[in-house]
């Protein structure tokens, strides 16, 4: 729960006075927290600098390692304080977000070094406050690009591997992609880039007026008109050149229709299209103007140059990003040219043997104006006219300096950052998902509290008294209060996933359709026990935590961009070592129920649950197996296992 | 070029402007700071012991550095003991069942007081508060619009996943029922007197206001 909150949980429970008489239900009994002994003192000693503070102040996250019993590890009785074998100037942050509420970022330290110091503490990174979130993030990405970066080249340098019966297609593809990586490869790569300028350079010096001998003296002629065969052969050797390149492309490409859809294969297809259309078309008068324009698209040949130069590809990026400042700019020139033209076509409407004749015609004049090139070719006369046309051009000035600087700073980001935009994206959905996660945790702590509960009841107190529930006295007090408020309504708490079965058709399958709907559900609200609530260590909690571990590792994986272990989890195994011989009497209890609810997890989970404790976990299913035929099941109706 | 430099320039300057502004704005924000009266005086007036009293107001400092609860700081407070639900009508209520001034701000005199109301004070002054705290239009009498408010704000709290699922008129019975316990003359409207009387009756209700009594 977030910041300070522990310390209005008295006013929340007292404010709870006014459901009192409208409860149709008796309330259930307080909990029996032992009288606490005030506020006090504690020291932590971080590497021999003392640090005192409330303790109170640290109970305000009990989520933490400072905020929970785990702190009692570094408990050294002979002085009294709580040792730690840390950076000390780190922990002052740490120290300060219990004190403040907000977590800041050092600038002069590491953000590796800051990062596990966190994950040390039990802080997730999302609590970093807002101000000094942006720049974490940002070296947190730069640091971690860096590192891909060299295991990039260090990758490259050794080689890709060829592995043993790739096949031809593979490889193919492989050269087209890295030109690199065989002497052929390169060849190929050099040889279209030859082409392509060959090309290109044919179609420019076709319209090149050559002097012609014979025919029509004073005229002259454009080259290609001249020497028609020669540039015929040239394009067409370019055009089968072309043709070939892209089948093979199509050939070795993984995924035939991405490479279709791609840019680059549209390029490709818009460039040898005319030869082909041409070729088919008969040379007749009426289509002979349609010809021409087809053979405008040869110039297109020219982006197929973007594959053999990173720059260009770039700037295509860049272009696109900026789209929006693009747009912005075209929009407000618009705007602007159509103000200015009407206003000079009103203006010069009266003079006689005007260029503005009509407000499009203005608009040549407007946008000449506007981009300061004057051609000079339409000039206003009349004295209005040119008044208007002085504040035209200064305004074209304004509007078109500024988009500019935005549209090269972007363009200077965007080249020294190649494509960390999708990244950037990506890390926003963790984050989000990430709280929300934390938010799910506090809601499922109660539901577990109500299982709990729900089993204690059918319990004897011995076992009871084993299965210690590390529940702080904040969270008892705090359950009891969502308890009084059930009580006072008459309705429970449940989760989304038995209250939409408890709407819908009611299967008496119930069990399966749980299981069901249990593992088709990885990534449910009240999965990431494990990782978001790993203080609530119930010995349940854990093994539930050990089923999750596989799937919620899964969704841990895809969460974790940043590489960090799921140091939570790690947590909870602590607290299981203590109690692992403890672990078997009250795991049959708890176990029955999981068991019964979620017949499948426990089965596969065993193997990937952590080396901390494996005998717990093998041994514990093995019993529970056997004693879930001997046990009766009595689930009561309102506990339902929702936490998977 | 010279655009260019032109609109750097004017840039910077407009920061510089704003920046100002914020110096003026904080200034403001930090006048609003209120001091609550000596311990000794709030000790005297609560039944509160001195390490309680500062405890409470630590914990109350740190949440509202400048001494006073607004309303938006209040819901958002107690809407995250409720997760699962929305507190805020809820929250608003209460908000101004504490506001005792109704100044739109809870001090930590008021905020002590009413605590202290609640957690150590007789059956009497509990059961007072709980009416003012339903009485919303604070007219000394409960109607059954009123009830129905503060009804349909506990029933929001318990959120959409519950079981049995929530009915529309649920509330509606809720309140009904609550008035047949209470209304004792039948004439559609609660008085503190009847109010107090039909609590006493009830076994359950006096047995349910000593629940909070260790709370702190």
């Amino acid at each position: 729960m977030a910041a300070g909150v522990a310390t209005w949980l008295p006013f929340a429970r007292a404010a709870a006075v006014g459901w009192l008489p409208l409860a149709q239900q008796p309330l259930p009994p307080a909990p029996g927290v032992k009288a606490s002994r005030g506020d006090e003192v504690l020291v932590v000693n971080v590497s021999g600098r003392r640090f005192e503070t409330w303790k109170n102040t640290l109970d305000r996250y009990p989520d933490t390692l400072l905020g929970s019993s785990e702190k009692e590890f570094f408990y050294d009785a002979d002085s009294g304080e709580y040792f730690f074998d840390r950076d000390p100037d780190m922990f002052r942050h740490v120290l300060n977000f219990y004190r403040t509420g907000r977590l800041h970022c050092p600038r002069q330290e590491c953000i590796q070094a800051f990062d596990e110091e966190l994950a040390f503490y039990g802080l997730v990174p999302e609590l970093v406050g807002d101000c000094c979130l942006e720049e974490y993030r940002d070296r947190k990405k730069e640091n971690a690009e860096r590192l891909a970066e060299d295991e990039e080249a260090e990758q490259a340098a050794e080689g890709p591997a060829l592995r043993a019966g790739s096949s031809l297609r593979q490889r193919l593809w492989r050269a087209f992609e890295n030109p690199h990586t065989s002497t052929a490869a390169l060849v190929f790569y050099y040889v279209t880039g030859f082409f392509i300028a060959v090309s290109v350079i044919a179609n420019v010096v076709e319209t090149i007026p050559c002097r012609s001998l014979a025919r029509r003296p004073p005229g002259e002629q454009p080259c290609g008109d001249r020497f028609p065969t020669a540039f015929f052969c040239m394009d067409t050797a370019c055009v089968l050149i072309f043709t070939g390149e892209y089948l093979l492309r199509l050939f070795a490409a993984p995924s035939r229709c991405r490479f279709l859809r791609s840019v680059m294969s549209l390029i490709d297809v818009v460039a040898i299209l005319p030869y082909y259309i041409g070729l088919f078309v008969p040379k007749n008068e009426d289509v002979s103007g349609a010809f021409v324009t087809l053979r405008v698209f040869r110039v297109f040949r020219i982006f197929k140059f973007s594959r053999h130069s990173q720059g260009l590809r770039i700037l295509g990026y860049t272009l696109k990003s900026c789209a929006s400042e693009l747009g912005f700019l075209l929009f407000s020139l618009t705007m602007a040219i159509i103000i200015f033209a009407t206003v000079m076509f009103y203006a010069e409407k009266g003079t006689k043997k005007t260029n503005f004749t009509s407000i499009p015609a203005a608009f040549w004049y407007t946008i000449v104006t506007m981009t300061t090139l004057g051609y000079g070719d339409m000039v206003p006369s009349t004295i209005a006219g040119k008044i208007f046309g002085s504040i035209c051009s200064l305004s074209g000035v304004l509007v078109i300096a500024l988009p500019v600087p935005v549209i090269v700073s972007n363009f200077s980001r965007i080249y020294h950052q190649n494509q960390r935009a999708d990244k950037r994206r990506a890390q926003q959905k963790v984050r989000l998902a990430r709280i929300r996660l934390a938010k799910s945790g506090t809601t499922n702590a109660f539901l577990q509290y109500k299982q709990n509960r729900g089993l204690e009841d059918s319990g004897s107190g011995e076992d009871q008294a084993l299965c210690v529930r590390n529940r702080s006295a904040f969270e008892k007090q705090h359950h009891h209060l969502l308890h009084c408020l059930e009580k006072t309504t008459c309705h429970e708490f449940t989760d989304e996933l038995t209250f939409n079965e408890a709407l819908g058709a009611v299967s008496l399958g119930g069990r399966t359709s749980r299981s069901t709907s249990v593992s088709s559900q990885p990534v449910g609200p009240g999965n990431l026990l494990s990782s978001c609530c790993p203080r609530r260590a119930k010995r349940r909690a854990l093994r539930l935590a050990n089923s999750t571990a596989s799937v919620s590792r899964a969704s841990m994986q895809e969460l974790d961009t940043l590489r960090r272990s799921p140091v939570p989890q790690s947590r909870s195994s602590l607290n299981a070592k203590l109690h692992d011989n403890l672990d078997l009497n009250c795991d049959s209890r708890d176990f029955v129920a999981a068991i019964i609810s979620i017949p499948t997890p426990p089965a596969n989970t065993p193997d990937e649950s952590r080396p901390s404790s494996p005998g717990g976990g093998g041994g514990a299913s093995s019993t529970l197996r056997n004693s879930s035929l001997g046990t009766p099941c009595l689930l009561p109706e309102t506990v339902k296992i929702s936490s998977l | 070029m010279g655009a260019v430099m032109g609109t750097f320039s004017s840039l910077q300057t407009k920061q510089r402007r704003t920046s100002k502004d914020k110096i003026e704005d904080e200034l403001e924000m930090t006048m609003v700071c209120h001091r609550p009266e000596g311990l000794e005086q709030l000790e005297a007036q609560t039944n509160f012991t001195k390490r309680e009293l500062q405890v409470l107001y630590r914990g109350f400092k740190n949440e509202c550095p400048s001494g006073v609860v607004n309303e938006e700081t209040f819901k958002q407070i107690y809407a995250q003991f409720f997760p699962h639900g929305d507190a805020t009508t809820y929250a608003h209520y209460l908000f101004h069942a504490f506001d005792t001034t109704q100044t739109g701000s809870v001090k930590f005199e008021d905020f002590v007081t009413a605590l202290s109301i609640l957690l150590r004070g007789t059956v009497h002054e509990k059961l007072r508060w709980t009416f003012n705290l339903y009485d919303i239009n604070k007219d000394g009498y409960i109607n059954k619009e009123e009830m129905m408010d503060i009804v349909k704000a506990i029933y929001d709290m318990m959120g959409k996943y519950t079981y049995p699922v929530l009915k529309e008129d649920t509330p509606r019975q809720h309140v009904d029922v609550f008035f047949q316990k209470m209304d004792k003359n039948k004439d559609g409207i609660v008085t503190l007197d009847e109010f107090l009387e039909s609590c006493q009756e009830d076994d359950n209700i006096m047995r349910s206001l000593q629940l909070f009594q260790n709370v702190m």
